[in-house]
């Protein structure tokens, strides 16, 4: 027979995706925000970020090629470089840029590759790099510059409040007139406010939201159940007392919606049944609302999502998907 | 527009020979005819070399008091001898090849064109058509071949609500039940009546997916004229809703079982387009099943083609009529690109259940690079029996095999739509099918014990 035949079992055909489409998708939804982040911070929004991501390529090569010793590219599915701007989104604009490199180091070296690398890490490792830094260098961590100073701006930006230090001082101080202080909801949705430099304007993370939502690469549930626990649940708290931030500033402020669309969704380390991402994305929810009123730090939302990692095993557990045959008769 | 309702996959189309009109094959030299077409024991073979057989004529019986089928001899000529031929499945199975000798049929087979419906046969008893259709040999033509005279006499604790007509056709490329309905929309519609009658129900149903809208306005126009207990029910195009569990799900709503349950069981005999033909003839024109339409096709074929194919007819004479097997390396697939076999040997026998013929060039065929599970839980919607397939894909390749009964492996209907999505290009229904085997051998062996 002249034709060499090539034999497989089924199915022979696939879908074309991959997981490198999956992971620059999820950076191509965070553009929009990096570009407002530029507007309203200068040029220390593009230097951390390209710091970052440098940084956490360079760890996932150095680590795979000369401690694991994987002849194959791990670098090239994207996660790092992923991994690297979502680290930097969480951090303020003027940060020093070793400090940059050590989140990064952590995030890589300890948080995904011990575990295994790219798919067995149990911590979100972006989130997990911030959340160290945030304890290990707290002053750094939470000066975070005003908005509107100059592109040229970056390490000697002027810093100021933000919208959630803002809430935590009137309800620390029963004051509820301070909350008039806060930003108004146009500066909070065009990212006219201080704060990390990715997580300040609420358009351009929806924007990207919409982006992943008719690329398929995540599916509603689990950013739609966080949004919605926060603002009933402090819609609750604002209605009984008004010391308490209402539900708008809520979901406008900090890192909730970047929290939400970008770090709960990472598919590592959430659930697998969309019964299990609802659980999920309510539990975090309620957490965010719980650190931000009654917890030591201004923003819960990191904290939030890495105990909820810690719970994604027992939940896959618990929450299996709907077996067919198990669903009642249409009529 | 109505669906199954849990996960399911969109493969792209590709039906190249969807306009192509059913010619018919030339006959082959000589033609083979496996013992084993159809699910259950292989049939007997009733002739001995040298005998003389006419087209019509039987050649193997089903075995005694087993799940199986008759078979016919497609051609006339004479038994060259019974022996072995590497089928579909890639194994060597008994069967029988015979000499093709001019083109004598069996004088008891009506060849012409007339519509013979109920009406000119009201004699007919639902006990009379199962008989004929058991003797005529015919197993369902989707693929699966099971005997259809076992499928319309169901356990008597059972009562059949529905005849449910599979003309879905989900699989990609595949156009063989497309071209049928839109040729022999009456003698299939004939067929569907006969059906019901033999399960002794009072409704069918016919479902279509969306994407062969000519074939539903045809059928759907017949039957408001002359078949008003049949309804044709438009399907929203989505893999595998040919699937039997998924299929009744979408027209009925009702959700069978996890396993041992049959479709019965809620009340629907699910039955092939295909069938529904074989039904007609052999009823009607006292033909028995020795004949199918098989589409050959292929994004490099030169002319990819819809053919009323002679069972026992090599793949490689079909593959030639459409221009010939393309330069290089090339997959050639027995059925459609998500369930189909890759075969070995391009000589293998057309079958009850060869839908189709799929050439796939080099790079087509190819599988992607498998890269490390990153958990995004595609597989997970995408299943359509609600499982989890990236845990029964790992844990069966641990051997964890009682995990696997747990996590209800057996309900795997190995339709292929985990591994399609998974982005990390996993070979998940690989292993999941291992896993499933050894839940499955798991299972017997209890029952065994059980029953000492």
């Amino acid at each position: 027979m002249a034709n060499k035949l090539v034999v497989s079992l089924s199915p022979h055909v696939h879908s074309g995706d991959s997981v490198k489409k999956n992971m620059y998708w999820v950076c191509i939804a965070l553009v929009p925000a990096l570009i407002c982040s530029f507007i309203s911070f200068g040029a220390g929004a593009i230097i951390t970020t390209a710091i970052s991501v440098a940084a956490c390529v360079f760890f996932e090569w150095f680590i795979n090629k000369f401690m694991l010793k994987n002849p194959k590219c791990t670098v090239c599915d994207g996660s790092a470089v992923l991994t690297g701007v979502l680290l930097a989104f969480n951090m303020p604009s003027n940060i020093q840029p070793w400090i940059i490199v050590v989140g990064a180091l952590f995030a890589i070296g300890i948080v995904k590759m011990t575990f295994g690398g790219l798919g067995c890490n149990l911590f979100n490792p972006a989130l997990a790099g911030r959340a160290f830094l945030l304890i290990s260098f707290p002053v750094d961590m939470t000066t975070w510059p005003n908005p509107g100073q100059g592109f040229g701006s970056w390490l000697d930006a002027e810093t100021g409040a933000t919208p959630l230090s803002v809430m935590k001082a009137a309800f620390k101080s029963g004051d509820a007139s301070l909350m008039d202080t806060l930003p108004s909801v146009k500066d909070m949705l065009i990212g006219n406010t201080g704060g990390c430099l990715g997580e300040v304007c609420a358009l351009a993370l929806l924007l990207g939201l919409a982006i992943l939502l008719v690329k398929k690469v995540i599916t509603w549930h689990i950013p739609v159940s966080i949004l919605a626990t926060v603002v009933v649940l402090s819609g609750l708290l604002h209605a009984a007392n008004p010391v308490y931030a209402n539900p708008v500033a809520e979901l406008l402020s900090g890192g909730l919606l970047l929290g939400a669309i970008f770090m709960a969704t990472d598919y590592v380390t959430s659930p697998m049944s969309s019964k299990g991402q609802l659980v999920y994305g309510v539990a975090i929810g309620v957490l965010t609302v719980v650190i931000r009123t009654w917890g030591a730090y201004p923003e819960g939302m990191s904290f939030a999502i890495l105990i909820m990692n810690a719970f994604v095993p027992l939940i896959n557990n618990k929450f299996k998907p709907k077996r067919f045959g198990e669903v009642p008769a249409k009529k | 527009m109505k669906t199954f309702r849990i996960g399911g996959v969109h493969p792209a189309e590709n039906k190249l020979s969807a306009a192509e009109p059913i010619k018919v094959a030339a006959l082959p030299k000589v033609a083979v005819f496996p013992m084993s077409q159809h699910i259950g024991a292989p049939a007997v073979p009733a002739v001995q070399k040298g005998d003389k057989v006419k087209v019509g004529t039987r050649i193997a019986n089903p075995m005694e008091k087993a799940l199986s089928a008759a078979i016919y001899s497609s051609v006339s000529g004479t038994v060259l001898k019974v022996d072995t031929v590497v089928d579909a499945s890639g194994y060597k199975k008994p069967a029988v090849y015979i000499a093709v000798e001019g083109d004598e049929w069996e004088p008891s087979i009506d060849r012409t064109d007339t519509l013979v419906t109920l009406k000119d046969k009201p004699e007919l008893t639902p006990e009379a058509i199962i008989d004929i259709i058991k003797e005529a040999g015919i197993v369902g033509m989707g693929g699966a071949c099971f005997p259809t005279h076992v499928k319309l006499m169901p356990p008597p604790q059972f009562k059949p609500e529905w005849v449910i007509i599979n003309a879905v056709e989900c699989e990609p490329y595949l156009t063989a039940d497309h071209r049928l309905m839109l040729e022999k929309p009456d003698q299939i519609l004939v067929g569907v009546a006969l059906l019901m009658k033999a399960a002794k129900v009072n409704k069918g149903f016919i479902g279509i997916e969306e994407n062969k809208p000519d074939a539903i306005k045809l059928l759907t126009d017949k039957c408001r004229a002359q078949y008003p207990n049949i309804e044709v029910v438009p399907l929203k195009t989505k893999y595998p809703q040919g699937g039997e569990k998924q299929l009744i799900d979408a027209v009925v709503g009702r959700q069978v079982p996890a396993p041992p349950a049959l479709p019965v069981s809620v009340g629907a005999i699910i039955q092939n387009v295909g069938t529904a033909y074989a039904v007609y003839e052999a009823v009607m024109k006292n033909k028995p099943l020795f004949e199918r339409i098989v589409t050959v096709t292929g994004k490099k074929l030169k002319q990819p083609s819809n053919f009323l194919t002679r069972m026992g007819t090599p793949m490689s004479q079909l593959i030639d009529a459409c221009g010939g097997l393309p330069e290089g390396e090339a997959k050639v697939i027995g059925g459609g690109p998500m369930m189909g076999k890759a075969l070995v040997n391009i000589e293998v026998p057309i079958c009850k259940g060869s839908s189709g013929v799929l050439i796939m060039s080099d790079k087509e065929a190819r599988r992607g690079e498998p890269e490390p599970c990153i958990r995004c839980a595609k597989c997970v919607s995408a299943c359509p029996m609600g499982l989890e397939p990236y845990l029964l894909a790992t844990c069966s390749g641990k051997k964890m095999w009682d995990k696997v009964e747990e996590n209800d492996i057996v309900s795997c209907i190995e339709c292929g739509s985990c591994q399609f999505t998974c982005p990390s290009h996993r070979p998940m229904l690989d292993l999941i099918r291992v896993g499933k085997q050894a839940a499955m051998a798991n299972i017997r062996a209890r029952q065994m014990a059980a029953k000492k």
